[in-house]
């Protein structure tokens, strides 16, 4: 039997001029931010402002963000995967394909910030077990295998009844195919199984790496900003808040948008909602203990996120805009139940996050290790304070555009927005599912007998 | 998969499983080793480090200059930095000059947050060093170091040195490769730190004192508040130090066991 693909019900008007506008907005990010990377790979370092006091700075606050988006969507995408949880189904596919972008992005972030990216190779030739770092980008590696090949297989038979019809797209979905020419029923029960164990396998995986981040910053103890346990847990949860943000975003402006996912950016509104707040929760924890325990150096790197010269980032950027206006917005009758209200408060919570990871980044670094050690020397580079320089921004202007940008052009070419719909999940689809609801162990039959 | 590419992809496995079981073993030896005893089964020959006499600084800062001009460090790279007002409030007027070197600690947060290996301690010695060629500048030793001894070299130059002046094809004898800087080569890149003139030890890795092949810190050193030596050796002038005076090494509760002290 052959899949019938459902067509899509064009998108309203409204929303093509947003896609349009955010193309445009990501293709000029990209052009100006180009000379940024122009100028990293010119001079290498030279033009940044980071150094030997804070050796980190936007770059990997920026990788630290990008990373938990992906983690945060793969898992999300994971509820419709592994947990069959049906109300989330229409946009699995787009969550699959958000996190495999942020992926990229994330790896481009840390890549810039290498002094020499070309050996990071070495992690694989060299590698040192007992270093965070070096687990972490073992599992990227996994982890990126496990997107495509999921995504591959999710995407199988589309692509192929893609080839099959007229338009300029029919070869470029024939390359994408591989080769691949079933279309059987057979053949899609064993993709959805395929699909299946890989996102299995990738749910353990993303808590691993996303966890691994926050260990990463949590075993430093020379830096007792960071050295808390609860570091992985805080990670991990502010990872599910932004990657599930940013898919309420893009539910709303692509797949047809509103019209089509009204229900799933409710949903998923609610559900970031409660996040956000156990995210709260554990920051909450984390800086009550730190202040009260009134250790020293734990104090001086909360001092510098409340009331140094960068205190806005934390009161304005990451309490105000990244928190309280989306806990109103996500819980004032007026607005929780307008999906363009969700969208904005999903937006700004994912705009916040990038001022939050700032937040755990720099402030860790901007004090001073032994008192004196700046005024010591007078060197630019040895300053406990520290403003990214125009070609960090610009690097990180390049890179969001680039997202954008391969976003766009890839939820426009690929099959993305379009589910293979099956007789039986046409079926499915007609009975509008309101609560969370187990998919029916249906596959297991067909599988047995298929050659694989 | 044929048999061929099988067998390649578990020999690779066991390499890395081999490699986790041997890190582990290693990780649980080295927490265990006794701090002043020549370890033995380890290779450890020397254990060296400094003693610094807080109260015979001056606050020169030749010991800055001097090991600029051995190591021919650029701009923002400070092996050594010499710190004054440390103590506040202070408990008389006298101006308290601490110089600070990287002080080799038997148990380096930096070696064990190293993604690929390349910052090490010597077995033999203790000396903790870098592989310029294998450092892929993450910087995460930098984080992780409590003593700020890090530097990451991003390619400056003093403008007596830059490119185009004779001075600038003087090469930096750092563990004997005589690299000479050029733009975008290790060390630029790098992460960069004091390996106690680690080219100026003999074959068998010792200092000669008479010969002047020392750290150039300690060796300039006016007031002589810098003493180098080697804690295995009982006779050597720190050890004699450490059982005559009180010293203090800084910030023990994280249990690096710094091998530099200081003399207040």
């Amino acid at each position: 039997m052959v899949s019938t693909t459902l067509e899509a019900s064009p998108p309203p008007a409204h929303y093509k001029w947003l896609k349009r506008a955010l193309l445009g907005f990501g293709a000029v990010l990209f052009v100006v931010g180009s000379f940024g990377v122009y100028q990293r790979f010119a001079h290498g370092h030279l033009d940044a402002n980071y150094g030997s006091i804070v050796p980190w700075g936007l770059w990997v606050a920026a990788y630290t963000f990008f990373i938990g988006l992906s983690a945060g969507a793969f898992l999300v995408s994971s509820l419709v995967y592994v947990f069959n949880v049906r109300r989330f189904e229409r946009i699995g596919r787009l969550a699959l394909f958000t996190s495999l972008v942020t992926l990229v992005l994330a790896l481009f972030g840390i890549s810039f910030d290498l002094g020499h990216m070309e050996r990071a190779w070495n992690v694989l030739v060299h590698p040192n077990f007992y270093s965070p770092m070096a687990w972490i980008v073992w599992l990227y590696i996994v982890y990126f295998v496990i997107l495509v090949v999921e995504l591959w297989f999710l995407l199988r038979r589309d692509l192929i009844a893609g080839a099959a019809q007229p338009g300029r797209r029919a070869g470029l979905y024939r390359v994408l195919a591989l080769g691949s020419r079933a279309t059987s029923e057979a053949s899609g029960a064993r993709d959805r199984l395929v699909v299946r164990v890989l996102a299995t396998i990738g749910v353990p995986v993303a808590v691993l790496f996303h966890g691994g981040v926050g260990t990463l910053f949590g075993v430093v103890a020379a830096r007792p900003h960071w050295h808390s346990g609860l570091f992985p847990i805080m990670f991990l949860v502010s990872a599910l808040v932004s990657g599930g943000a940013l898919l309420i975003v893009v539910a709303l402006i692509f797949q047809s948008g509103r019209k089509r996912n009204r229900d799933t950016v409710l949903t998923l509104g609610k559900v970031v909602l409660g996040l956000l707040l156990l995210d709260v929760l554990f920051q909450v924890s984390d800086i009550l203990i730190a202040y009260r325990g009134g250790i020293p150096g734990e104090i001086a790197g909360l001092s510098v996120v409340t009331s140094g010269p960068y205190w806005w980032v934390f009161w304005i950027w990451q309490i105000g805009i990244g928190t309280l206006i989306p806990l109103l917005l996500l819980t004032l009758p007026a607005t929780r139940r307008n999906p363009i209200a969700v969208a904005a408060a999903a937006l700004l919570i994912v705009v916040g996050l990038f001022g939050m990871r700032l937040n755990i980044v720099v402030p860790g670094l901007a004090v001073e290790e032994i008192r004196g050690l700046t005024t010591a020397v007078a060197s630019v580079r040895v300053q406990a304070s520290y403003f990214p320089s125009l070609m960090e921004w610009l690097v990180t202007a390049w890179i969001i555009g680039l997202g954008l940008l391969l976003f766009g052009v890839g939820e426009k070419l690929l099959p993305v927005e379009r589910q293979p719909m099956t007789e039986r999940d046409a079926l499915a689809e007609a009975d509008t599912v309101i609560e969370l609801e187990m998919r029916p162990e249906r596959d297991q039959p067909e599988i047995q007998d298929v050659p694989v | 998969m044929s048999e061929i590419d099988r067998r390649e992809m578990l020999k690779v496995l066991g390499k890395w499983l081999g490699g986790a079981i041997a890190t582990a073993v290693v990780i649980q030896m080295g927490g265990a080793a006794s701090v002043f005893a020549a370890d033995t089964a380890s290779g450890r020959k020397h254990r060296y480090g400094m003693v610094i006499d807080t109260r015979r600084c001056v606050g020169c800062r030749a010991c800055m200059v001097a090991c600029k001009q051995e190591n021919k460090t650029p701009p923002g790279v400070f092996y050594t930095v010499v710190f004054d007002q440390l103590i506040e409030p202070r408990i008389d007027d006298k101006p308290l000059f601490m110089t600070k070197p990287c002080f080799h600690c038997e148990d380096p947060p930096c070696v064990g947050v190293c993604p690929v290996s390349a910052t090490y301690k010597r077995e033999r010695d203790g000396v903790v060093v870098v592989d310029y060629d294998r450092c892929i500048g993450c910087r995460y030793c930098m984080t992780a170091c409590p003593y700020a001894a890090r530097w990451f070299d991003f390619g400056e130059n003093y403008p007596a040195v830059s490119e185009g002046t004779p001075y600038a094809a003087q090469p930096s004898p750092e563990y004997n490769q005589f690299r000479v800087r050029e733009e975008g080569k290790s060390p630029i890149g790098n992460v960069r730190k004091c390996h106690f003139c680690l080219h100026l030890q003999d074959e068998e890795g010792s200092y000669d004192k008479a010969q002047g092949r020392w750290p150039a810190c300690a060796k300039t050193c006016t007031g002589h508040a810098i003493h180098f030596g080697d804690f295995l050796d009982p006779n050597d002038s720190v050890s004699q130090l450490l059982q005559e005076r009180v010293a203090v090494r800084l910030k023990e509760e994280l249990g690096t066991e710094p091998n530099v002290f200081y003399l207040l």
